[in-house]
């Protein structure tokens, strides 16, 4: 069993009470909300004639439905337009900040919160949401609930749940240049596989860990779930403090002082213990594409789709099915594939700095002609910034449409949808069958720059040539 | 589609059924309920929609529309069932289509905390018997009786142990799976914990 691990104490920290059936209760310190997951929950709330106990201790925005070319209202779906209003309903009637669109700060859940400093070290985070493990980025312990268990944080500010082990990934040495945070986590569940993270929640460090930005830890994070671990987190040092440090609800004068004293003493311990350790050599990474239905079926850009009797005999069942979705054959090149949609955005790359990276690419060129691309920024505060520096216009003189914040082609819940079995190259985190849009559609996972390359020549590439 | 859905509600001991077998590793709940039925304020109709693109691609020959599967309500699965989106309307999917139970290999932790908390008890069992179950010829008749107290499956002519998550095995068995009820009872505790918690004192500015 872990100890003295940051887990371990943000864990200890919020127990509020062992249950008879033998899970813990844990207090959330910090509850986020959008209209898909909770709509139910507020009803489950009046059904049992219950109130919100912490309404100060839940913020709100709305990112899955909302259309990214034209948001004024009411929405042109309709159903989109209910869910929006009943957000706001609820919202209004318990006292819950909501971050509407047109505040300024509305945006992906998991964008916004961390640039509104609402997430910070040592809290609890929950949403219902799987990506909620991106918080962990700042030493926090998130994780996505259902909505039973939205119902729960609204009406107790507590949920029952059973203690993770703790595996510590540790990544050495450095990425390389032109490899990114995305090729590193990728790299990882393909390693370690779609699984293995199930009971555990997921502590990465080490000396490339380290070297990353907030922004591109939030992405390691943010996809731990794909590795099937709830929750991700990293220990929080300088960069941590300095990204919080002046945010709009970031600690103030002297509290910033004792929040820093009290930051510092959450990290793993010297001498923790964790369940499991893995190594990983980052320096070895090259930039990785997913070819398969899994976030764990992936290859670097050089390698080729891997033969079936390269498979283990539980991955060969998903590849087989993988191989009659995608149309790809075993041994072919991921190189060059032809891609006719390119999508950046979504939480676990639609901050500023991937919208840079995306730019520094596209700068001076065309997007091919049979490629149809857009870009979606993570929040209105993202697309803010990018307009400050210019980079709508390289997209858009690039011939990246530039769209409104929220989720839009990552699950698809608006109208940005792949059609028939196109091919996308996707900065987002999930390849699933369908889950574009087309029942047929069919998702390539890359970071946000290799996404950019792909959509300059058309097809699969190593953003490498067009950076170094 | 069953006629007339009822919520599971307070203790479940037993589970008899027949069986439905779905095959495949890691089947996503993008997959159980694609995110366009998302589209809703309650989960009221989305039984008809489980797996409404696997269904639609496999015109009538996929399980959930073979007429003998039509009254089961024990589905068999595979591998790490139920991974990617938190989302609760794929088990409520599920759920109003007719299932009661599962029994797979190994589930993703959040559909399985979302199976829990609205009242579907998911068993684990190893891959053998689990290929066992799914190759049964007289898979459209293979009834099980399920003991949540001796943690048992039974058939006409099978008799083998379940695992589940004894959390999981005594909130069902004493009827306190759902909760909220629960957590409610430790009210002065959860005010307790709150004021004690150092970032409550200075981060006045949060919210």
């Amino acid at each position: 069993m872990s100890q003295d691990t940051l887990f371990d104490k943000v864990w200890d920290l919020h127990k509020v009470s062992s249950l008879r059936g033998g899970s813990d209760q844990i207090f959330i310190g910090l509850h986020l909300i959008h209209e898909v997951t909770s709509p139910q929950a507020f009803g489950a709330l009046k059904d049992k004639n219950l109130k919100v106990k912490f309404p100060d201790r839940t913020v709100a925005t709305v990112d899955h439905i909302v259309p990214t070319d034209n948001q004024s209202r009411p929405f042109k779906d309709n159903l989109a337009e209910q869910m929006i209003e009943t957000l706001e309903n609820n919202c209004l009637e318990h006292k819950i900040r909501f971050f509407n669109i047109g505040s300024g700060n509305q945006g992906i859940v998991h964008v916004v919160a961390p640039e509104l400093g609402l997430t910070q070290p040592g809290m609890t985070i929950a949403c219902g949401d799987s990506h909620t493990s991106t918080h962990g980025a700042f030493g926090s312990i998130a994780f996505g609930i259902g909505t039973s268990q939205v119902r729960d944080v609204l009406a107790t500010q507590t949920i029952a749940m059973n203690k993770l082990k703790v595996r510590q990934i540790w990544c050495e040495n450095q990425l390389s240049n032109g490899v990114f945070a995305k090729d590193l986590v990728l790299h990882i569940i393909n390693k370690l596989g779609v699984k293995a993270g199930v009971g555990f929640a997921y502590e990465f460090a080490g000396p490339a860990i380290n070297a990353l930005s907030m922004e591109e830890r939030m992405t390691i994070c943010n996809m731990s779930i794909e590795g099937g671990a709830r929750c991700g987190y990293i220990n929080p040092d300088e960069k941590t403090f300095s990204y919080i440090k002046n945010k709009l609800c970031a600690p103030k004068n002297e509290h910033w002082d004792n929040a820093l004293k009290w930051w510092e003493s959450l990290k793993s311990d010297e001498n923790s213990i964790y369940d499991d350790v893995i190594k990983v050599d980052a320096s070895k990474i090259e930039p990785t594409v997913t070819w398969g239905i899994t976030p764990g079926q992936s290859i670097s850009i050089n390698q080729q789709i891997p033969l079936l009797n390269e498979l283990s005999p539980n991955d060969k069942l998903v590849a087989e099915e993988a191989f009659e979705y995608m149309s790809f054959k075993p041994g072919q090149s991921i190189k060059d594939i032809p891609v006719e949609v390119c999508f950046i955005g979504s939480c676990t790359n639609g901050r500023i700095s991937d919208l840079r990276i995306a730019a520094k690419v596209l700068k001076d060129k065309k997007v091919s002609k049979n490629v149809k691309a857009f870009v979606v920024p993570g929040s209105e505060r993202v697309a803010n910034k990018a307009k400050q520096e210019g980079l709508d216009k390289i997209f858009k003189d690039s011939g990246f449409q530039w769209r409104e914040p929220g989720c839009s082609m990552c699950l698809a819940m608006n109208s940005d949808k792949l059609i028939g079995n196109q091919v996308s190259a996707s900065s987002s985190n999930r390849n699933f069958k369908g889950r574009q849009g087309s029942p047929n559609g069919r998702t390539l996972l890359m970071s946000p720059a290799m996404v950019a390359a792909a959509a300059i020549n058309g097809k699969v590439c190593d953003v490498r040539e067009f950076i170094n | 589609m069953k006629s007339e859905f009822t919520p599971p509600i307070g203790k479940i001991t037993k589970i008899n059924g027949q069986c439905i077998s779905l095959i495949g590793n890691d089947i996503d709940t993008d997959r159980i309920i694609p995110a366009r039925f998302l589209k809703c304020i309650n989960f009221d109709s989305l039984g008809k929609s489980v797996f409404a693109d696997d269904r639609k691609n496999l015109k009538g020959r996929h399980p959930f529309d073979l007429e003998d599967n039509k009254n089961a309500s024990i589905l068999i699965v595979n591998s790490n069932f139920g991974c990617g989106s938190s989302r609760e309307h794929a088990p409520q999917a599920l759920m109003r289509w007719g299932i009661k139970a599962i029994i797979g290999e190994s589930f993703a932790d959040i559909f399985y905390s979302n199976c829990i908390a609205i009242g579907i008890p998911c068993f684990t069992l190893a891959r053998e018997l689990i290929q066992k179950l799914q190759k049964n010829k007289n898979d459209k008749c293979l009834f099980l009786e399920i003991d949540l107290k001796k943690l048992i499956a039974k058939s006409k002519d099978l008799n083998f142990n379940l695992e589940i998550k004894e959390s999981s095995r005594k909130m069902f068995m004493s009827g306190e799976w759902d909760a909220t009820s629960t957590l409610l009872e430790n009210e002065n505790l959860i005010e307790n914990k709150f004021t004690k918690l150092p970032y409550v004192k200075f981060n006045n500015n949060l919210f």
